[in-house]
């Protein structure tokens, strides 16, 4: 840690401000040798919301950030639901960073050459309250760690987490490595929200296992376009935006596509599963040349110029792939715990980053209160998250991952549906109509999907989305 | 197919800080005995080339800090993954 490569050591105004926080009600700490009641790891939507809420209950938090700045290492698709906030951030709908607010949600399946789309439009969503909202990350996130900062949290950026510090008596972690010189940060609490690879929950010992399958890997191109373009190719007043969500365009790799409306750009890109994507032994910006050249994603993104690319894991497996979410010292929220949801038609993750987040925050405020970080006095934590929307939504849909990812859901029904449609639209005259059931019954058997299957699998979307 | 925009296109419009050290360290004998060699494909950066000696060759200087070589590499411990030194490596701005 002496070594004088990479960031200096912390100054003296550092060191006062991020390792040793002020204390403001927890002298407690003086004397159990902590330099702050809380290390939270990582800057991102979990991390801030849980130094926002701890910071506001007057504990010391240093909320660490390996990037140079909060959202630097950040991806994703591209859209926010950001009601979460409304019971943290009341006012969020002033400032937070917002492309465009989404008021026209389409769902697309496609082949080689067809496409079929569901196509939903909503004025309702262009104000308040609101939906969902396209937006940066490297902005968003900033802004949200700016409001921990605003309630007192040390945000200490440009540092890495290395490792955990533990008891030598009890084996409990108190506090975390950091590759800053002098760099271990002694916490009464660690909060690990160091995102999908988290290296801190699996050093505790909280992932049981590893499976590949579990992840996706998320690959995006940025194109830039006037706005103007935008509103009209997509149809849209100024302000409003298009969130479109595709299967079937991902070479059979499990997995889905993407493509939203940023203010003067599009994001669009592919999702697709790590263990198929690496027996493909295809190049993973292919996927995403090819779906720009789809004829139904083309005319959209035309003459788009690239303004960055961009990729990063998503733990996708649900409730099936979480760790286990605390140990004495520790707790762990957001992509970390793996609360991402991906399940088919909802994909959502910053707004279950900040719930998980913030009962995090929760969680560790009360067990300092108690006086004790074991994790049995964290424990409440879980209590939290099944009791608000982020355990809940993921025991509905547990098996909707796995649903949305089979081999008869990525193949075999898109083709099925955009045939089906092309059947019913083809006029072959001198050839009267075909009856619909003999179309269904046709076409299926083409796309190689028995009734059996067709009947089994609706019953299990029931059983899931129901 | 996409007008233009080749590999070496796309890799630009990312901003990287480099660090001094590599955070990912790639046991070159491990790899010569594997048939797979995933890494090399899956690697949205495109940071793994095959050697002539069946080996790999690794460069971290622009990597996405993604974790997808080691996810899908098949040798235990064929690649050893950290993140780079704070402030250092990629920094996105529109994702």
């Amino acid at each position: 840690m002496s070594d004088i490569k990479g960031p200096p050591p912390l100054n003296e105004s550092q060191r006062s401000l991020g390792y040793v926080v002020p204390n403001t009600r927890s002298l407690q700490s003086e004397h159990d040798g902590a330099s702050c009641d809380v290390a939270v790891v990582g800057a991102g939507p979990a991390g801030s919301a849980a130094a926002l809420v701890l910071a506001r209950d007057g504990w010391s938090v240093c909320l660490l950030e390996r990037g140079s700045y909060p959202g630097s290492k950040n991806m994703y698709g591209g859209v926010i639901y950001p009601r979460v906030l409304d019971g943290l951030l009341p006012n969020w709908r002033e400032d937070m960073p917002v492309q465009r607010w989404v008021t026209r949600r389409a769902t697309m399946v496609m082949t080689e050459t067809q496409s079929l789309t569901l196509d939903y439009r909503t004025s309702a969503w262009g104000s308040p309250p609101y939906n969902g909202a396209t937006s940066f990350r490297p902005e968003l996130d900033r802004w949200l760690a700016g409001k921990a900062v605003e309630a007192g949290a040390v945000l200490v950026e440009a540092t890495t987490a290395t490792g955990l510090l533990r008891d030598p008596s009890s084996g409990a972690i108190c506090g975390v490595r950091t590759d800053r010189p002098d760099g271990d940060l002694r916490a009464r609490i660690v909060i690990a929200c160091d995102g999908v690879n988290s290296f801190l929950a699996k050093e505790a010992g909280l992932y049981k296992n590893l499976d590949p399958s579990n992840y996706t890997l998320g690959i995006k191109e940025v194109l830039s376009l006037p706005s103007k373009t935008i509103e009209d190719r997509f149809g849209l007043s100024p302000g409003q935006g298009a969130d479109f969500e595709i299967l079937g365009c991902t070479g059979g790799i499990p997995g889905g596509g993407f493509l939203y409306t940023n203010l003067d750009s599009l994001a669009v890109g592919v999702v697709v599963r790590l263990p198929e994507l690496a027996a493909s032994a295809r190049r993973p910006e292919e996927l995403v040349t090819e779906l720009k050249a789809h004829p139904g994603i083309a005319p959209l993104v035309r003459d788009g110029e690239l303004i960055e690319y961009s990729a990063h894991l998503i733990p996708e497996g649900g409730l099936d792939m979480m760790p286990e979410l605390v140990c004495d010292g520790l707790l762990v929220a957001g992509d970390a715990a793996a609360m991402c949801l991906a399940a088919g038609i909802w994909l959502e993750g910053v707004n279950f980053a900040i719930g998980s987040g913030a009962a995090a925050g929760e969680a560790a405020s009360q067990a300092l209160a108690s006086g004790s970080s074991n994790a049995r006095a964290l424990a409440g934590y879980r209590d939290r998250l099944e009791s608000n929307f982020v355990l809940a939504d993921h025991r509905k849909l547990r098996r909707a991952p796995h649903l949305v990812l089979s081999k008869r859901m990525q193949l075999s029904y898109p083709q099925l549906m955009c045939n089906l449609m092309e059947g019913v639209f083809t006029v072959e005259n001198p050839s009267p109509k075909p009856g619909l059931t003999k179309l269904v019954l046709r076409e299926a058997k083409r796309s190689g999907v028995s009734l059996t299957e067709l009947l089994s699998d609706a019953w299990t979307a029931f059983r899931t989305f129901g | 197919m996409d007008a233009g925009v080749s590999f070496e296109d796309r890799m630009a419009t990312v901003e990287f800080t480099i660090a001094p050290d590599a955070h990912i360290v790639v046991d070159g004998d491990s790899c010569r005995g594997c048939t797979t060699k995933a890494c090399i494909s899956a690697c949205p950066a495109g940071l793994f080339v095959p050697t002539s000696d069946g080996g790999v060759l690794f460069n971290y200087e622009q990597c996405f800090e993604c974790g997808t070589c080691y996810m899908v590499c098949n040798v235990a411990g064929a690649i050893t993954w950290n993140y780079p030194l704070g402030g250092h490596g990629v920094s996105f701005h529109r994702s």
